[in-house]
């Protein structure tokens, strides 16, 4: 037997917890059980890599029917709308099949639950890992496609990560909310779905916020989603530095508070909620 | 051999072995919370107006006791006795209510075997992942991979996915990943008892082993001989208060003898039943060929049931009955018998009577126990006894679908020509 001498002293064991077991056997289990079942969905299957592409690229392609030939939103008002409805479709899309993953997954993973000391915070955060590498893979597609439109790289590019980490954190947040709800409330999956559905048309990605169609009391509405200002910002980065920042399209600093605030309250209550429910969690299944 | 309840009261506590304390656990509370209509939808919590009905059931009630290092500890006691309550306390998979746990040493996270399995993934990353969840870095649990599948002997099925496995292949690999951990503490709900004759010998050896060895064992168990081979003490939960611990054959016949009360939660039988104290179950057990008492049978060997009862009153023509119960609560079969065919009409006062059975196993692998009824007269209202659990046993060998393992005698015949 190796492995380093345990110590002999006799500890507290302070049942079962968020982080559960140490921090290097949670970010191990995170990584190894995100990886297996990111393996498991895309390499499994003789497509692949292409498959994880079917999806965003399909609804790309029907929204930019839809909206470029049959309603003639985008193309000629906005600059590379092809682009940016797929950059947003993308980007909307790690939100919508995280969340997804996460709201069902302390029930699926019931029987790990249930009979292992296991650390809580895994379980919402492996979907988010997952769909963060199905992320990756298409951002890379989605380069492929930026190029291709013309678009000439510049130095902003280097501050994606400032627009993805919100992103990231808004997303994990909101994922440790809805499992933690989904165990006392088990509609609740249901309800996100209808929820996120309507999400996809609340945040800005068939049409820029910036789109004078929208009448000015809905523009206000819309900017308290937190979502709205990262497109928004990612695209002024990334996409076309002439579009307006988020700051910007929200109209000043002031304007941004509510999403702010918003943003910060759904960390809170995220992390409150799963917290407080993490080791009634195997009693409750 | 008469079985008074108060005794259950009066704990047997041997003097605490020396060394060091390798669990403590002081003074446990745990209850749970009932609902009588749970409300797990907000629909239902938004539309109804009613207030919840809350039953509180206490599965703990202020349970202490120290575990020393190098033990191999039992811990038995009838379904709802608290005692896998009390293991996931251990476990840190539920929380207590009040008092403490404190433990030296690292902790196998598991209590099932073969929990952190995924069927969709091949051996070599199960065992990388279960190696992980012991505690392991990634690259030392790699590294185990190969003493764990010359354990589990499946070197060959190692890139085969687990849903592939037979279960008896499973339960080696499971068995094989345990053992194989560094974990000092090892918590066991129940022996499984799958796979084939040898390998059953081979994990006998290792708990022999490990028995001798430094290692801390707490193994939850209905299987009286298990507690009796391996135990060096062992504790008996009833009603979530510690009712006896010390030696292990000590508190195996107490736990036999709780059983035969045949009654549920400290009641004595005369509470319960009526007239039951006419008759007393005295002893229940199976048996085998050689009439030696058996607790694994192997599939398809046959299995004799004996149990005695005493009579207080003289009592007409009773007669017994015994099922059998698998492990999902499936009625897989029973024997009934009348007094009658021993030649006696009346069972006299303090008359001793053995009632035997000898059935052809039928029963596929799994775990099995055994309820018994005793009636007066073939008149089922009549009742003189009922012991909802009596005998726990396992059939093993390779399993396979159902709950029956038929003997058949199979044949193929392949006729005339399509063309």
């Amino acid at each position: 037997m190796s492995g380093e001498p345990a110590s002999l002293e006799l500890q507290e064991v302070r049942g079962p917890s968020v982080l559960g077991g140490g921090r290097r056997r949670f970010f191990d289990l995170l990584w190894l059980l995100s990886l297996n079942e990111f393996r498991k969905t895309y390499f499994g299957s003789v497509l692949g890599y292409v498959w994880s592409l079917v999806r965003p690229l399909l609804l790309f392609a029907v929204l930019y029917v839809v909206f470029t030939k049959i309603i003639r939103f985008g193309s000629a008002e906005i600059a590379h709308y092809p682009v940016l409805l797929l950059f947003n479709v993308v980007l909307f899309g790690y939100f919508q099949e995280a969340t997804g993953g996460a709201v069902g997954s302390v029930l699926a993973q019931e029987a790990i639950v249930r009979k292992t000391q296991f650390p809580r915070l895994v379980i919402p955060l492996s979907p988010c890992l997952i769909a963060l590498f199905t992320l990756g893979l298409n951002m890379v597609a989605v380069l492929v496609f930026i190029l291709a439109a013309g678009i000439t790289p510049v130095w902003t590019w280097l501050l994606f990560p400032l627009v993805l980490l919100p992103l990231l954190i808004l997303t994990a947040a909101l994922s440790m909310l809805l499992s933690a709800l989904n165990v006392r409330f088990r509609d609740v999956g249901i309800i996100w779905v209808v929820v996120a559905q309507a999400l996809f048309y609340a945040t800005p990605i068939i049409y820029p916020i910036t789109t004078s169609a929208i009448p000015a009391t809905l523009h206000d509405i819309l900017l308290i989603n937190p979502l709205a200002l990262i497109l928004t910002q990612a695209r002024h980065w990334i996409l076309e530095p002439s579009a307006p920042s988020a700051v910007a399209a929200a109209g000043g600093w002031l304007h941004m508070l509510p999403a702010v605030a918003v943003f910060l309250a759904i960390c809170a209550l995220g992390v409150w909620v799963f917290k407080r429910e993490a080791p009634k969690i195997a009693e409750l299944l | 051999m008469r079985a008074e309840v108060e005794h259950i009261a009066e704990p047997v506590v041997s003097a605490d072995p020396p060394g060091p304390v390798a669990i403590e656990a002081r003074d446990i509370e745990k209850s749970f919370r009932i609902a009588s209509h749970k409300v797990d939808s907000l629909k239902e919590r938004l539309t109804s107006f009613s207030r919840q009905d809350f039953k509180d059931l206490h599965a703990l009630r202020g349970v202490s006791f120290d575990i020393r290092r190098g033990e191999f500890f039992g811990i038995v006691g009838r379904n709802g006795s608290g005692k896998s309550t009390l293991l996931k306390i251990l476990a840190s998979i539920y929380a207590a209510d009040a008092g403490s746990v404190r433990m030296a040493g690292r902790l196998a996270p598991f209590i099932e075997l073969g929990v952190g399995f995924n069927p969709e993934l091949t051996a070599r990353e199960n065992v990388e992942l279960n190696g992980v969840m012991m505690g392991l870095h990634r690259r030392e649990a790699r590294s185990r991979l190969g003493a764990i599948l010359e354990f589990a002997e499946l070197e060959e099925f190692v890139e085969m996915k687990l849903k592939n496995y037979s279960s008896g292949m499973l339960v080696r690999l499971a068995f094989a990943v345990m053992i194989q951990s560094d974990a000092e503490i090892l918590l066991i709900d129940e022996v499984l008892a799958v796979g084939d004759a040898a390998f059953q010998q081979k994990c006998a050896d290792v708990f022999h082993e490990i028995r001798d060895s430094d290692r801390t064992v707490v193994l939850v168990t209905h299987d009286m001989s298990a507690v009796q081979h391996y135990c060096h003490r062992a504790m008996l939960l009833h009603d979530g208060v510690v009712a006896a611990s010390g030696d292990p054959e000590e508190v195996a016949r107490r736990y036999l003898r709780i059983n035969f009360e045949g009654t549920s939660s400290g009641g004595s039988q005369e509470d319960e039943w009526g007239g039951a104290a006419e008759l007393k179950m005295v002893d229940a057990r199976l048996v085998g060929p050689g009439g030696e008492e058996l607790s694994n049978v192997e599939k398809g060997s046959p299995l004799r049931l004996e149990s005695s009862f005493e009579a207080a009153q003289d009592i007409e023509n009773p007669s017994f009955g015994f099922l059998f119960v698998n492990a999902d609560g499936v009625d897989v079969g029973g024997v009934g018998v009348g007094l009658e065919e021993g030649g006696a009409k009346t069972l006299r006062a303090g008359q001793r009577v053995t009632v035997g059975a000898t059935i052809e196993n039928r029963l596929a692998p799994g775990r099995y126990y055994v309820k018994c009824w005793v009636y007066r007269e073939g008149n089922y209202a009549d009742l003189l006894l009922h012991a909802p659990h009596v005998i726990d046993f396992v059939v093993f060998g390779e399993d396979e679908a159902g709950v029956v393992a038929f003997d058949a005698e199979t044949s193929v015949t392949v006729e005339g020509g399509a063309r």
